[in-house]
């Protein structure tokens, strides 16, 4: 693609969590773009082969976790004849700020990426300070 | 002198070096599952005696500004990824996701029936369905005894 510096390949994640999965199946790390805009920030995460059902979000004190699982397909009577990538779950977990309000997170997933916006708290809200002239 | 010599065989000593860059990465094709991808996007293949199917991982991409081209046994994946366009007062904190257009051929490992040719793009995976050619399809011979 456009920036070929970077390494399209899938990452695996190295320590996927502390706990111990109970599904035997590998565990991807999601490219995530995430930006800041006046009243919120916006997480962009590609998950191709989830959807609105198998993505869950949970925000436990300060950590944001982000799970998505994949089900396996099968495609019986085929056999693989090339194979350049594996297919398995995602997980990512980000530390968030006070400054985000808990209560208005807004996550939706289309064609195998999920957004997710975070509104900022109102105290958090940048306030312009009108310079008087004297 | 030395130079001339070159020119006059027509030897662009980069080229030769490429040439020799492809031919070890065609006899060493067999290994290069997985790791080795610096292509996008990554394909699945997988075939039947009858059908072959592709899949790709793409996601967030607007399926009609895909192209799925077939001739004969070579298969041509093109589509491109538009960035999100930022307001002015946005600004980013990361930025992971790839963007921007994309093309890849591939050989399949039989000719296939073009008109037949099913692709659906579903939760951000594509998966191309290419039945075999129905003259590619292999007979079976009967051994006559006499």
């Amino acid at each position: 693609m456009a920036s070929e510096a970077k390494d399209m390949t899938k990452q695996e994640v190295q320590h996927p969590v502390e706990t111990e999965r109970t599904r035997v199946r590998k565990v991807y790390v999601p490219q995530v773009d995430i930006y800041e805009t006046k009243d919120s920030i916006v997480l962009v995460v590609d998950m191709p082969g989830v959807d609105e059902k198998s993505v869950d979000i949970t925000l436990e004190k300060n950590v944001l976790t982000i799970t998505g699982e994949v089900p396996q397909t099968d495609y019986k009577g085929y056999n693989i004849s090339y194979a350049e990538y594996e297919t398995g779950d995602y997980q990512r977990a980000f530390t968030i700020s006070d400054e985000v309000d808990r209560d208005k997170i807004n996550a939706s997933v289309k064609n195998g990426v999920l957004k997710l916006t975070l509104t900022k708290a109102e105290k958090a809200k940048v306030k312009k300070i009108a310079i008087k002239a004297d | 002198m030395f130079g001339t010599s070159i020119g006059r065989f027509r030897m662009d000593p980069l080229r030769e070096l490429q040439r020799l860059q492809r031919d070890i990465n065609r006899t060493f094709s067999g290994f290069d599952s997985l790791l080795a991808v610096r292509e996008y996007p990554a394909l699945n293949v997988l075939q039947s005696g009858q059908d072959i199917i592709v899949t790709a991982e793409l996601p967030g991409i607007n399926p009609d500004k895909l192209n799925i081209s077939v001739v004969n046994d070579s298969l041509t994946l093109s589509g491109s990824r538009d960035p999100e366009v930022l307001k002015e007062s946005e600004v980013y904190h990361r930025q992971e996701r790839n963007y921007g257009h994309f093309s890849r051929t591939i050989n399949l490992p039989f000719a296939v029936d073009t008109d037949k040719v099913d692709a659906s793009y579903k939760k951000g995976i594509l998966t191309i369905t290419l039945p075999r050619a129905e003259k590619e399809k292999p007979k079976k011979i009967t051994i006559k005894a006499t």
